[in-house]
């Protein structure tokens, strides 16, 4: 295949050719060349079908603004939709593929929309679709998602790899067009810390797609010898192919660099892409410009193109989309794209300019004063017709369209933080004003400043100016010569008269449109914007925005500034979801925490549940056991008639110690504290400060003035964080000082009749671990297996007689293997965490599934233990009339009359005759097991007045499930009531 | 001696070592922690009571045996030989008395150290901190890979990273997919 339309010259490598397919086709490129470019000299100018009307469309610009171009890229997990050609770089063996057609680009039946257009205008949907109602979800919305779309994914998982990082700069410089590079230039050289970064692959903005020189230097050659020059500095980071896409809190800036996309694929291990937060000291945006179609009948034709982006496409790319191209203007930098396609050998045949003083160019007609009002040509532009100055038409054949409605600052990052645009009469455009992201200044065409040569010198100049408040001096080097030509433009939005002339080529918005919603009296810009879809999606409007501001002012016949401002949100382009996750994706998703023993019970074959980001072993399954019922009820049997031993490290513990460490723990705890003796163990209970139970756990005395408090492993944070909270600045006089000790210690639960003679075996001999010498709610610092230091506490979740012993973590596997060693003559169990909660539950301890947000100490039967002696956090408001009214709820144990039904957790409680609705509810069921011991279901709830309530029967229901189940209120504590087994 | 056989965070009997193009990145077990926190209105007492000195904020200090950094307003972290000062909280609690509270921390934490010339670009993937500016020496508390972490200068090409001790294989999968992202 030829490449038609290529030019001479250019900067792209012709030694370097690449083969690239799109929609099957194979074609050729060069290094250096975009997909849209290398169509463009291959003569292809259809390169997608339009959203709502699925019109044939071409490219309109060269950069990200792109609105029409739109492909899908690559295949398979790596198909990526909605890619704008104009920034695509082609690799060899690169393939996209066009989207939103069926069957073909060129033969798409959707395009019978197009037909159908008078009936599709803004609103559409909103007025047809509205009834029956319940047809929207199922029918009406996936007919129409399938009809007006975008690309697709295939739904295989994206196979590459993204990185994250964060950077930090004094001076941030976003754009390597002249403003941006002057700026690097100046800040790298006054020494200071820069990062500039361009969403191009190449640096140089507009000097690589224009003509000009500087001082005796082609463009590229001067940004070549730039970039020489900021690469020599080591305090100066170049990022191209990187994209700052929001302007965030304190400068902060969300940047994407693409380090794979213009490779077929990233090398192993490497990222596609790296998402940077940068945080800056200061930041330059000089991110330039973008260029404003106008509106014209039909004007959305393959081959109607901008004429900036013309001239890129030639003068960068040595691309043209066709061998004859008129040019349509308003202002004097639109003949520069005549003047260079003329040099490049193109045939301009005529250019159209509004104005009629417009100036003559060399080499082709000038028709000053004139129009275009229409353009013809089915899947690309055949002819364009030009109503003259003096009321005549004319017919112009021609293969491109070059149009320019003048230059719009590229506001995008200005406005990230509400900042509004003002309106700059001189160059007919918003400028940024007020309200700019803190510690940023814009330069060059981005500030409205249109020149080379003001680009150059704003660039550097607010680089000094930025530096400056930062204490770092710097000062205006030597700069290039360079045009300094003034913007001379006459405003034109569009031709009068004109019905689909298109202002967003993307959402298939026309001028009659924006017509519709002022005749409705959608006239506020935000309302425009949600009637017709303008200035959505992928482009977010940088192409229409303005121009559909203008229409609309002219429609109320005020002016643009009066009318309203656009504005934008981050992303200023698309970012794509992998970057955003990074590398936290799949098991990385989040941190994960080991218990010390999980070599062990990975050893042991055990099911592990995650608890936050812990993995616990939930069983341990034996061979035989098929069902995980059978392996909990044999731990649960064997820890009950014998011992088990279940890990219980991720339960959090903090040391605190001070001179008031008592007083502390006696205001954090609803319980006394001040009096525990050295050397015992308190349960407690913590409130929050409206009064409700939020966690409770034990108190440790290990001396006068030492405490190991431990928490449940759920609020293991929240309880540290509210007791830093309380020293620091509720209490900050108190001599206290906390630290978590969670990971430090790992810790296990010896439970069972034999569990002290287990024990016996590990604990070296100079200790008593009698039930004399070491009673229920002792605790020690000992030693074990020959002088290994450990702490020993005799506590019990299960109910049974029970021991929590902790050694240094890195003992902790080996402590594991002593243990089940040791215990081998009792048949020692290993338990998991769903045994854990069959014991409590069969015991009547409260834990999550009780302590839920709602649930007060009188709730839970702890009332007592909410001292009135003394103050604590959430005392006052625990005694709160709302708190203690007469028919509280209270814990209780349910058990089902019939034996063989199950309690099924989360049901509701009903009496036994009423009728079962909400305003009847008697309470409801919190947690659910089945007790081998009880050789029942049992469950654990809260009923209404349950303390005086025990023995009634009551109806528990789902009725989402239809489960009801005759339940009988009894004790929670369903084994050894009197706690006999525990104090054994 | 005990019989208890320890292992390192990572779960083995011998502390990992990677190569990854020119970082290392080392699990260490050879050091004892201890945290310090000095007593209400024990400040000064407390660094008379400190031979080495204590550090001022984002800060490390090494004198004889020990090494300090700063880890919070009137707290410091306590680093010594593992072997020479298993039971480092008990040794510093006789040198500071009541000036100060002492507590293990030895085992609350994974330690790895990585050395290299690229040693920035791969913590700059990692934290927020403002690695390229750190000195040896300086100590910053922040997160990595979600985690709550100090970050260590100990010279310009070796950083260490202390982080809890039960995300051990998380971090290290942090560091060795994003030093092999770079490598």
């Amino acid at each position: 295949m030829t490449q038609a339309n290529r030019l001479s010259g250019g900067l792209i490598d012709r030694s370097a050719t690449l083969n690239f397919s799109f929609d099957g086709k194979t074609y050729q490129g060069h290094a250096g060349d975009t997909l849209a470019s290398a169509l463009l000299a291959n003569g292809v100018r259809l390169m997608g079908r339009s959203f709502k009307y699925h019109r044939p469309r071409g490219v309109l610009t060269a950069g990200s603004e792109e609105p029409n171009a739109l492909v899908e890229l690559r295949s398979g997990g790596r198909q990526e939709p909605n890619t704008r050609a104009t920034v695509a770089e082609i690799y060899d063996g690169f393939v996209a593929n066009s989207q939103n057609r069926w069957p073909s680009l060129d033969r798409d039946m959707m395009a019978i929309n197009d037909r159908f257009s008078t009936f599709l205008s803004a609103g559409f949907y909103y007025k047809t679709f509205m009834w029956p109602r319940a047809f929207w979800e199922k029918l009406y919305e996936p007919i129409i998602r399938k009809a007006a779309g975008l690309g697709s994914l295939t739904g295989e998982g994206d196979p590459d790899a993204y990185d994250k990082g964060f950077l930090h700069c004094d001076l941030l410089v976003i754009g390597a067009g002249p403003a941006g590079l002057a700026a690097a230039l100046t800040a790298g050289r006054a020494g200071a810390q820069v990062i500039i970064a361009d969403e191009d692959f190449r640096l140089g903005g507009r000097l690589l797609s224009d003509t000009g020189s500087l001082s005796d230097m082609s463009g590229a050659d001067w940004v070549d010898q730039a970039q020489a020059e900021l690469a020599s500095l080591p305090n100066v980071r170049v990022m191209p192919r990187t994209t700052v896409f929001g302007a965030y809190d304190h400068g902060v800036y969300g940047a994407v660099e693409r380090n794979a996309d213009h490779l077929i694929a990233p090398a192993a291990d490497k990222p596609r892409q790296t998402l940077w937060r940068i945080y800056s000291k200061r930041a330059l945006v000089a991110a330039g410009a973008i260029e404003r179609p106008m509106g014209f009948e039909n004007n959305d034709r393959p081959g109607v193109m901008l004429a900036g982006a013309t001239r890129a496409y030639s003068n960068r790319y040595a691309a043209t989309p066709a061998r004859s191209v008129v040019v349509f203007a308003n202002n004097d930098d639109a003949h520069q794209t005549a003047r260079d396609l003329i040099a490049k050998g193109v045939e301009v045949p005529a250019v159209v300019d509004i104005r009629p003083d417009a100036s003559a160019i060399d080499g082709t007609e000038v028709l000053a004063g004139a129009q275009i009002i229409d353009t013809k040509g089915r899947l690309g532009l055949s002819s364009v017709t030009v109503r003259l100055a003096n009321g005549q038409t004319r017919v112009i054949p021609c293969g491109a369209l070059a149009m320019s409605g003048g230059w719009n600052p590229n506001l995008g990052l200005t406005c990230h933080q509400r900042g509004r645009p003002v309106w700059n009469e001189d160059i007919h455009a918003f400028v940024p004003g007020q309200g700019l992201p803190s510690g940023q200044s814009v330069a060059g065409a981005a500030m409205g400043e249109m020149s080379t040569h003001a680009a150059l010198t704003g660039g550097a100049a607010k680089a000094v100016e930025a530096l400056s408040a930062l204490g770092i001096k710097a000062n205006v080097g030597d700069l290039p010569k360079a045009e300094d030509a003034p913007v001379t433009l006459t405003p034109f939005w569009h031709v009068s008269g004109a019905k689909r002339a298109w202002l967003d080529f993307q959402n298939d918005v026309t001028v009659k449109d924006v017509k519709l919603a002022h005749q409705e009296n959608f006239t506020s810009v935000e309302h425009l914007k949600r009637y017709t879809t303008l200035g959505m999606a992928t482009d977010q409007g940088k192409t229409s925005n303005v121009g559909a501001l203008a229409v609309m002012a002219e429609l109320t016949g005020k002016s643009i500034p009066d009318t309203g401002t656009t504005i934008f949100r981050p992303p200023y382009t698309p970012v794509s979801m992998g970057a955003l996750a990074g590398r936290a994706v799949g098991k990385e998703f989040h941190p994960t925490r080991l218990t010390p023993s999980h070599t062990w019970a990975e050893e042991q074959g055990a099911v592990f549940v995650e608890v936050g980001n812990w993995l616990r072993a939930q069983w341990f399954p034996q061979e035989g056991e098929t069902h995980w019922r059978q392996s909990v009820d044999r731990e649960v049997l064997a820890t009950r008639n014998s011992v088990g031993i279940c890990d219980v490290t991720t339960l959090g513990k903090i040391d605190v110690q001070g001179a008031d460490a008592a007083e502390f723990l006696n205001k954090i705890y609803a319980n006394g504290f001040a009096k525990l003796p050295v050397g015992k163990v308190r349960y407690g209970l913590m409130l929050r400060e409206d009064g409700v139970a939020y966690d409770d756990g034990t108190a440790a005395r290990l001396a006068e003035d030492h405490f190991v408090v431990t928490t449940t492993t759920a609020n293991a944070v929240l309880v540290y964080r509210n007791m830093e909270f309380a020293r620091q600045c509720l209490w900050p006089d108190l001599d206290v000082q906390l630290i978590s000790t969670t990971e430090a210690w790992a810790q296990y639960a010896v439970a069972g009749p034999n569990a002290r003679k287990l024990l016996q075996k590990i604990v070296d001999p100079e200790f008593d671990i009698s039930n004399e010498a070491f009673p229920f709610m002792g605790c020690a610092e000992i030693t074990v297996c020959g002088s290994c230091r450990a702490r020993l506490f005799r506590i019990s979740f299960s109910g049974e007689l029970a021991y929590e012993i902790a050694v240094p973590t890195r003992y902790g596997d080996a402590l594991m293997r002593q243990m089940m060693a040791a215990g081998e003559e009792f048949d020692v169990t290993p338990y998991g965490t769903e045994a854990l909660g069959v014991m409590r539950i069969e015991k009547g301890h409260a834990a999550g599934n009780e302590l839920n947000g709602t649930t007060t100490a009188l709730n839970l039967g702890l009332g007592r233990m909410v001292s009135t002696k003394k103050d604590c956090i959430g005392n006052v408001l625990s005694r709160r009339d709302g708190m203690n009214a007469e028919g509280a709820l209270n814990l209780v144990g349910l058990r089902p009359v019939d034996a063989s039904k199950t309690v099924p957790a989360g049901g509701h409680l009903m009496t036994t005759t009423g009728p079962v609705d909400a305003a009847h509810d008697q309470g409801y069921v919190t947690s659910a097991a089945y007790s081998p011991i009880l050789k029942s279901s049992i469950g654990l709830g809260f009923v209404k007045s349950g303390f005086e309530r025990m023995g009634e029967q009551l109806r528990l229901v789902n009725p989402l499930e239809g489960q009801e189940v005759l339940v009988e209120i009894v004790s929670p504590h369903f084994v050894d009531p009197e706690g006999e087994k525990l104090r054994a | 001696m005990h019989k208890l056989k320890p292992i390192t965070p990572l779960g083995a009997d011998k502390p990992r070592v990677d190569q990854i193009g020119t970082l290392t990145i080392a699990e260490v077990v050879d050091q004892a922690l201890a945290s310090m926190a000095a007593r209400e209105g024990q400040l000064d007492a407390l660094q008379k009571a400190m031979p080495l000195g204590l550090p001022g904020v984002g800060k490390s200090v090494a004198g004889g045996d020990f090494t300090a950094f700063w880890t919070g307003p009137d707290q410091w972290m306590i680093s010594a030989d593992h072997d020479q000062h298993e039971l480092l909280a008990a040794e510093l609690k006789k040198i500071v008395g009541d000036t100060a509270s002492v507590v293990e921390q030895t085992d609350g934490w994974c330690r790895f150290d990585v050395s290299g010339v690229a040693l920035c670009d791969l913590f700059e993937r990692l934290s927020n901190a403002p690695v390229r500016t750190m000195a040896p020496g300086d100590v910053i508390r922040g997160t990595v890979e979600h985690l709550g972490a100090f970050l260590w200068r100990l010279a310009d090409d070796r950083m260490a990273v202390i982080a809890p001790r039960s995300s051990a294989a998380s971090l290290h999968h942090a560091l060795v997919a994003a030093a092999r992202s770079i490598a």
